[in-house]
């Protein structure tokens, strides 16, 4: 028998890393650019100043704790549409339990804080479980199952609210939402803390490993002995849990709980996640990617206003940019013929 | 050889759907570094008898004795942590993932990190993929590469690695050349070669006599859910093997 060396595309391989930070490289591309428009334009620097690195980071926390959630989900060959407004629906509990902690109960604030937080973020397994049953149980596709619960979401989140926003004074929730620790938001720091968390899960434990799988072949994973209904359902709670703190944080910011808190949102996180390096069809992505994904959005978004740009400009950029990343990954898959995952 | 004891052994096994008799008291032996070849056509029932003793399907009349025990899995995971690997044809590989993650998909070897934090051990599973790969005479050097850069019987050989890596006792390939061109055709007969030198019980199925014809030490024919005979490759020709298999 001769030997067989297995050399697959050894020479593209260095190709292959670079395909894999292109989000981060398309990042830096952008930022240099805003830098050079704004010292050409408006003698000013664009990125060598500490607030508008805190605007760009702050405007990219919520974004990019949705799209952390929807990460998971597109890598599983799913889409979950419900995300902003299961996001709307946690802000709004965690606003209204605060206030019910704070009048009923009696309670100090920074428990009623806690209470709040954990209705919030406790009730949107609710809407996780709810959509991952429908996938894997009863076979729904992601796309419609999700879409439902987009609805009734919303209205639920409406219903607690009454219709309008809900306001809080909890000193602790405008510490969440607006202090700084070493000049650092928290906000920031919290969802440096979720990217860390969720980075660990899908790329060292066998749940995001299975995520993958599941994602290439869902025959295979099961052949393998993986619980493909199982792994649904966590993955898609997982992503209702990200809602929820990503709802729980612009209570935070705001001081209010409001039912429309994630709608301009869901698509940015879809965008984040694909410019970031994901597949639609599912088997690729990584948090990093999806990252970069969030701040490419945030950097496009504040680069345009600072640079005196009209504000309409951004959904034309940020749509062009996702058009773009889809060519580009398809592009790459042509030459490269699948990407690494970790 | 019959006077080993055989690694798997099927005795009148029946099955049925409702009014279709599927299989009506079959039986076979596959003993240690031996290659049965199961032919028939379609709906003999050889299917129905692989999913049988892979897990895939209980069984009501007769005995599957697994090294002597009779063994009546309920799920495909059973039958596997016992020592049987299924290979099928449509390979059941996650293409975005690499030959060790796919060796070890559903059973990753896990390490802890700083004394505490579990972490899947990569190394482990590149090391395994590796020393497999070299054993089926395949060289990786891109350990990391997902299995999707590869061609179609070198992911073969992937499978095939992963029953080898888990000593699985006995391999049941259903149609693992269907998919392939005729060089990668060779390739996989001579992987069977090499499980076959490893001691492993192998039934092959396929529809191609030539390869049949090759790797097999027997041919059990099947029709309509029973047995039709059994032939020794050196003692007969394809045209019995297929009036065997169509009944004339």
């Amino acid at each position: 028998m001769t030997a067989t060396p297995i050399t697959p595309a050894a020479g593209k391989s260095i190709l292959m890393r670079v395909a894999e930070l292109r989000a981060w490289v398309f990042l830096a591309f952008l930022v240099i650019f805003f830098e050079v428009w704004s010292r050409i334009a408006y003698d000013a620097t664009f990125i060598f100043n500490t607030y508008n690195l805190k605007a760009i980071s702050v405007a990219a926390t919520a974004p990019l704790i949705l799209a952390l959630g929807q990460t998971f989900v597109i890598i599983s060959a799913g889409i979950d549409l419900s995300l902003g407004f299961v996001m709307g629906f946690a802000s709004v509990i965690a606003a209204h339990m605060a206030n019910y902690a704070a009048a009923q109960l009696g309670l100090p604030p920074f428990p009623a804080m806690i209470f709040g937080v954990l209705c919030g973020v406790g009730m949107t397994l609710v809407p996780g479980l709810v959509n991952g049953w429908l996938i894997a149980a009863l076979k729904v596709p992601p796309f419609i199952g999700t879409l439902g619960m987009y609805g009734v979401a919303r209205g639920a989140a409406y219903l607690i609210a009454g219709g309008m926003t809900i306001a809080i004074s909890n000193p602790w929730y405008s510490t969440i939402g607006n202090d700084r620790v070493l000049g650092v938001p928290v906000l920031v720091i919290l969802a440096l803390i979720c990217c860390i968390v969720l980075h660990y899960m899908l790329s060292q434990t066998r749940f995001g490993q299975h995520t993958y799988a599941m994602g290439a072949s869902k025959a295979a994973a099961s052949r393998a002995g993986i619980n493909v209904k199982k792994l649904t359902i966590k993955i898609y709670v997982l992503s209702a849990v990200m809602a929820g703190i990503a709802g729980v944080l612009y209570t935070g910011r705001f001081s209010a709980g409001a039912p429309q808190a994630g709608e301009p949102l869901l698509l940015l996180s879809i965008a984040a996640v694909v410019i970031g390096g994901a597949s639609l069809f599912g088997g690729s992505g990584t948090i990093w990617g999806t990252v970069a994904g969030a701040l490419v959005i945030a950097v496009i978004d504040y680069g345009l206003v600072f640079v005196n740009v009209e504000p309409f400009w951004q959904f034309i950029a940020v749509g062009l940019v996702i058009i773009v990343s889809v060519l580009v990954d398809q592009a790459q898959r042509r030459f490269v013929g699948g990407r690494q995952v970790e | 050889m019959s006077d080993l004891t055989p690694i798997l052994e099927v005795k009148n096994v029946s099955k049925h759907f409702g009014a279709v008799q599927a299989l009506d008291r079959v039986s076979l032996q596959v003993h240690p570094g031996e290659v049965v070849a199961l032919a028939g056509d379609n709906g003999a029932g050889k299917s129905t008898l692989i999913k049988a003793i892979s897990g895939v399907y209980g069984y009501e009349v007769g005995d599957i004795l697994l090294d002597g025990r009779r063994i009546a899995f309920s799920t495909p995971e059973e039958a596997r942590d016992n020592g049987i690997e299924t290979i099928y044809q449509d390979l059941a590989l996650a293409d975005n993932l690499s030959i060790g993650a796919n060796i070890f998909l559903g059973r990753e070897p896990m390490k802890r990190l700083f004394g505490f934090l579990p972490v899947i051990d990569r190394e482990k599973m590149a090391r395994a993929a590796k020393e497999t790969m070299e054993r089926l005479d395949f060289h990786v050097n891109r350990l990391d590469a997902p299995v999707a850069a590869f061609s179609g019987g070198q992911r073969q050989a992937v499978a095939i690695g992963r029953a080898m890596y888990w000593n699985a006792r006995l391999v049941i390939m259903d149609e693992p050349t269907a998919a392939l061109g005729v060089p990668e055709q060779r390739k996989v007969i001579s992987l069977i070669q090499s499980l076959k030198a490893d001691g492993k019980g192998i039934i092959f199925i396929s529809h191609n006599l030539r390869d049949i014809f090759e790797v097999a030490d027997r041919i059990v024919v099947f029709r309509r859910g029973e047995n039709a005979g059994e032939r020794v490759p050196k003692e007969t020709t394809g045209d019995e093997i297929v009036r065997m298999m169509v009944g004339k």
